[in-house]
């Protein structure tokens, strides 16, 4: 439903029409984002360049706009998660929007209330916009089915993480101001991992090359689906790649036997500063936080010149206040 | 003064090889005369541009009652089934309590008595509880008046039970439904393949299917009982199956709706109305489906009919349960996979639907001959119509059909030579 | 579609435009032109770079975007592209000229007051139009405007500029 331009930002509003933009150019229509597999190229264009406009709002003296003002974002965080949450409150608040804040521990979804209902009711409250992480893959999808409020998914099981790839991929693209042909590692639990997935679909949509590794257990045959290369040894793969995405292992993994030890992983997929030598000198040093030091990542790699990590984090807030303000603006 | 007259119709019954237009003259609830009709009648049903063929039989429906009526009750299955055109209905046995003994098909038996719309025929269980550990009362079962045992829902994964099973219904001489799933093999939501992988979803493989039906197969060779392959989903499966029919082995099969129509990719959207076990396949899986349902390595139609309440099904696709409603329009859709795609012709669909399946339950049903039991149905092959889940007659809206267009619809049914159902 | 300006009509506002603006610039302020996006933008350089030109006079530019100033922005109709705001000088103490192409509800304005407040405190705003078309929903007047210009309340004034559509001109569009 992608409306021309000049009708869309004029409707029965007069004094827009001063400022249409030239008829033909993209409109962003969805009122929610669930991932970024439904997403078009032009899309995830469209969230990146929105997100450079919010860029300078965050370097003013005044850093807020009143886009947002008297709508109100709930944040429905059914799993523990502190900076996703903490950036997605800055970035509402950065766009006036007031927040509601629902985490799973003791509330009523301890007492055995469906999520649906869970939503339902803090959606009867008068809310514009859910922000959701939960522990299930498809939980955001069936609220959007369920519901007319503009669903925003922070991360859902192992399916994935939206804006956590938009950023990634808007922070890629801020260093080497393309993603045409760019060469993408990723590195670790790549089969339960939902930013994975989510950097996969969005970097393969803007024309990367994504290779992912990690050991067999990890990185099975069957992640070749998703479009991306697979490989066990990231020495090999280091001499040949612009970018490298260190995802953090989770403990729990090595208690259901899917990889012996933490010393042995990252013996042979952890980062140190003898393994960056094998790569480019200008090569991208990415983590989506937090980072387990010594275990993805020596400190000196994460600390060091080609580490870009905190430079996601701040992107992070501009991303999100795009994406809170697009679905706001969403007819679909 | 007969009963029933049904005039003019095409009368195609499998059975006896009839496929010409002409009445069918019901008495008493039985089949008095197929051919010109000779008396009156006090009811006459003008058949004209219908098929007349005998009740169509479902061999695998959930009642849900005793113990989730919420769902659905064996009265509203019943109710289902006949709108559907199904003039007999197999009752599974994963109620709640499990009917492991005869006092339940008793009461099966007495709740479909009571809602008198479709027969409703009670499958036991094959082993106590439906635990997979000791074997059912299935003797007593049977003078009860089961048709057949299954632990659907569940395969049997002991193989010494499963091989126990097999000698034991060999003797008393009913068919042996299998639900063929290894249960370690089972840990996902949704088909194994590059769908779950990209979904997040843990995967239910192929292969699982496969291997219990394998197993089942070396069994059956060497016992003489009647085994029957549930809802087939797998190209795998339907291979393995032809091959035992090629060696001669009493092995017989079905094939449900969803599984000649859709596939995996239905799920990408996480609507748990497409979350089903065994789940959906791929394309290809599809197609030998229906290639087995064409060249007869799968015998038997059934639905699955698998209800549940709706806020059991909104819940996110890991938690949401398994499940498919369809008995409402079954017909319309098997139509769509294997008639309209040339497959099969009209006689060969109502064969897959009477006299096959009641040769699986050996039960003298699925056929108009002369004396028969009075069960037929009419059927208008070419009305065109939407399915619309709130206009069913099952209380349970959990199917992924709302809205689609289909062809092909029951008119009529008459079950014990009374009319049960009229559009 | 009746074009109610040729493109030398254009020149002619324009030009009175300027003059107006010429005949009221302070001389013990800073001053800075501010043009609205798109079009605004597009007039607002051109009085720059006029300014430049006849008086000698430096004057700071600045783009306002005001997508995010709008109070429209409840009736959700999709989002197309906004860009930056560019005011990367001081504000404060400055005489800032605001220029729209086509001033009707004021609403516009009164979202890029609220967008400057947000950067600083100017000592004095005076607002430049092309085109006023009348129909005004707020207090809010243009202290210089090139051209009045009558459209029915269902049209729309379009104004063509060549660096935007490779034309000059300004036409009445009766809307569907």
């Amino acid at each position: 439903m992608a409306k021309k331009a000049s009708e869309s930002s004029e409707g029965p509003e007069p004094h827009a029409q001063a400022h249409a933009d030239p008829p033909g150019q993209f409109v962003w229509t969805r009122k929610d984002l669930l991932g970024l597999d439904e997403l078009s190229a032009e899309e995830i264009t469209h969230i990146l360049d929105t997100a450079d406009t919010f860029k300078e709002v965050s370097t003013r003296s005044i850093k807020k706009v009143p886009t947002l003002r008297g709508k109100v974002a709930a944040l429905l965080f059914f799993e523990n998660s502190t900076r996703t949450r903490m950036s997605f409150e800055l970035a509402a608040s950065r766009l006036s929007c007031d927040t509601l804040l629902l985490t799973s521990k003791g509330s009523s979804v301890a007492k055995g209330e469906t999520t649906l209902d869970t939503a339902r009711n803090v959606a009867a409250m008068g809310v514009d916009i859910i922000v959701m992480r939960h522990g299930q893959s498809g939980a955001p999808h069936m609220l959007a089915r369920n519901m007319p409020e503009s669903i925003v998914n922070a991360g859902d099981g192992s399916h994935e993480h939206p804006t956590q790839g938009l950023l990634d991929i808007y922070t890629i693209r801020q260093r080497l101001g393309t993603l045409q042909g760019v060469r993408v590692a990723i590195v670790g639990d790549i089969a339960h991992s939902r930013v994975a997935r989510s950097n996969i679909l969005g970097l393969k949509k803007l024309g990367a090359e994504v290779v992912v590794v990690g050991p067999p257990t990890l990185v099975p045959q069957a992640m070749t689906a998703m479009g991306c290369e697979i490989s066990h040894s990231l020495d090999d793969v280091l001499p040949d790649i612009d970018v490298i995405n260190m995802l953090r292992i989770q403990f729990e993994r090595f208690s259901s036997n899917l990889f012996p030890s933490l010393r042995e992983y990252s013996r042979l997929y952890g980062l140190t500063a003898e393994r960056l030598k094998l790569a480019r000198k200008d090569i991208l040093v990415m983590h989506p936080g937090p980072i387990n030091r010594g275990v993805e990542l020596t400190s000196d790699v994460a600390d060091g010149p080609n580490s870009c990590i905190l430079q996601q984090v701040t992107n992070g807030l501009a991303v999100r206040m795009a994406v809170l303000y697009l679905v706001s603006q969403g007819t679909e | 003064m007969n009963d029933i007259l049904i005039q003019n119709g095409r009368v195609i019954d499998p059975a006896s090889g009839r496929d010409e237009v002409c009445d069918v003259t019901i008495a008493q609830g039985l089949i008095k005369h197929v051919g010109k009709a000779r008396g009156k009648a006090r009811e006459t049903i003008d058949a004209d541009g219908a098929v007349v063929c005998p009740g169509l039989i479902d061999l695998h429906v959930h009642c849900r009652e005793p113990g989730h009526e919420e769902e659905e009750t064996v009265a509203t299955a019943a109710a289902a089934a006949v709108a559907g055109g199904f003039t007999t209905l197999c009752a599974m046995p994963n109620t709640h309590p499990p009917m492991d003994n005869d006092t339940a098909v008793h009461y099966v038996l007495h709740r479909g008595g009571e809602a008198d719309l479709a027969r409703v025929l009670p499958v036991g269980c094959i082993s106590k509880q439906r635990e997979g550990k000791g074997l059912a009362e299935m003797g007593l079962m049977l003078d009860a008046g089961a048709v057949g045992f299954s632990d659907d829902g569940d395969g049997v994964a002991s193989t010494a039970l499963m091989q126990r099973a097999l000698q034991y219904t060999g003797m008393i001489g009913a068919p042996l439904m299998q639900h063929c799933q290894d249960p370690e093999l089972m840990t996902g939501a949704m088909n194994s393949g590059p769908v779950a992988v990209r979904l997040g979803l843990g995967g239910i493989a192929a292969s699982g299917e496969q291997i219990m039906l394998q197993r089942d197969l070396e069994l059956v060779r060497r016992t003489a009982a009647k085994y029957h392959v549930q809802h087939v989903s797998t190209a795998g499966s339907v291979e393995l199956i032809r091959a035992a029919k090629a060696d001669g082995l009493p092995v017989t099969a079905e094939a449900t709706p969803h599984h000649l129509l859709l596939t995996d990719a239905a799920c990408m959207n996480y609507d748990s109305n497409y979350k089903v076990n065994p789940p959906l396949r791929t394309a290809a899986d599809v197609q030998a489906v229906r290639q087995g349902v064409a060249d007869g390595t799968i015998d038997c139609l059934a639905s699955d009919h698998a209800p549940h309440a709706k806020e059991e099904k909104e819940l996110e696709f890991n938690a949401a349960p398994f499940g498919i409603v369809s008995l409402d329009c079954a017909l319309a859709l098997y139509a769509k996979a294997l008639v309209a795609t040339r497959l099969l012709t009209w006689p060969e669909l109502i064969a897959r639907m009477t006299v096959n399946p009641a040769a699986v339950i050996g039960r003298p049903l699925g056929t108009l001959s002369q004396g028969a039991q009075a069960d037929v149905t009419v059927i208008d092959p070419n009305k065109r119509w939407t399915i619309r889940t709130r206009a069913f007659a099952s209380k349970a809206r959990n199917c992924p059909y709302d809205g689609w267009r289909v062809r092909g619809r029951a008119v009529c049914t008459i079950v014990r030579g009374q009319i049960k159902f009229r559009r | 579609m009746a074009k109610k300006l040729t493109g030398k009509a254009l020149e002619a506002a324009l030009d009175r435009l300027y003059a107006a603006i010429v005949a009221a610039l302070p001389n013990d302020r800073r001053i800075a032109v501010v043009g609205i996006r798109t079009r605004g933008e597009t007039l607002g350089r051109r009085i720059v770079e006029r300014l430049g030109k006849d008086l000698g006079t430096e004057v700071e530019f600045g783009v306002l975007d005001i997508t995010f100033y709008r109070d429209d922005l409840s009736r959700r109709r999709g989002a197309p592209l906004v860009r930056a705001t560019e005011i990367d000088f001081d504000l404060d103490g400055t005489w800032v000229l605001l220029v729209d192409d086509v001033l009707q509800t004021g609403r516009s304005i009164r979202a890029a007051l609220d967008a400057i407040h947000d950067f600083g405190r100017p000592d004095t705003v005076r607002l430049a139009v092309l085109i006023d078309r009348g129909g005004r929903e707020l207090p809010i007047a243009a202290d210089f405007v090139g051209q009045k210009v009558d459209a029915p309340p269902g049209c729309r004034v379009q104004v063509k500029l060549k660096e935007n559509d490779g034309e000059e001109g300004v036409r009445i569009i009766r809307r569907p």
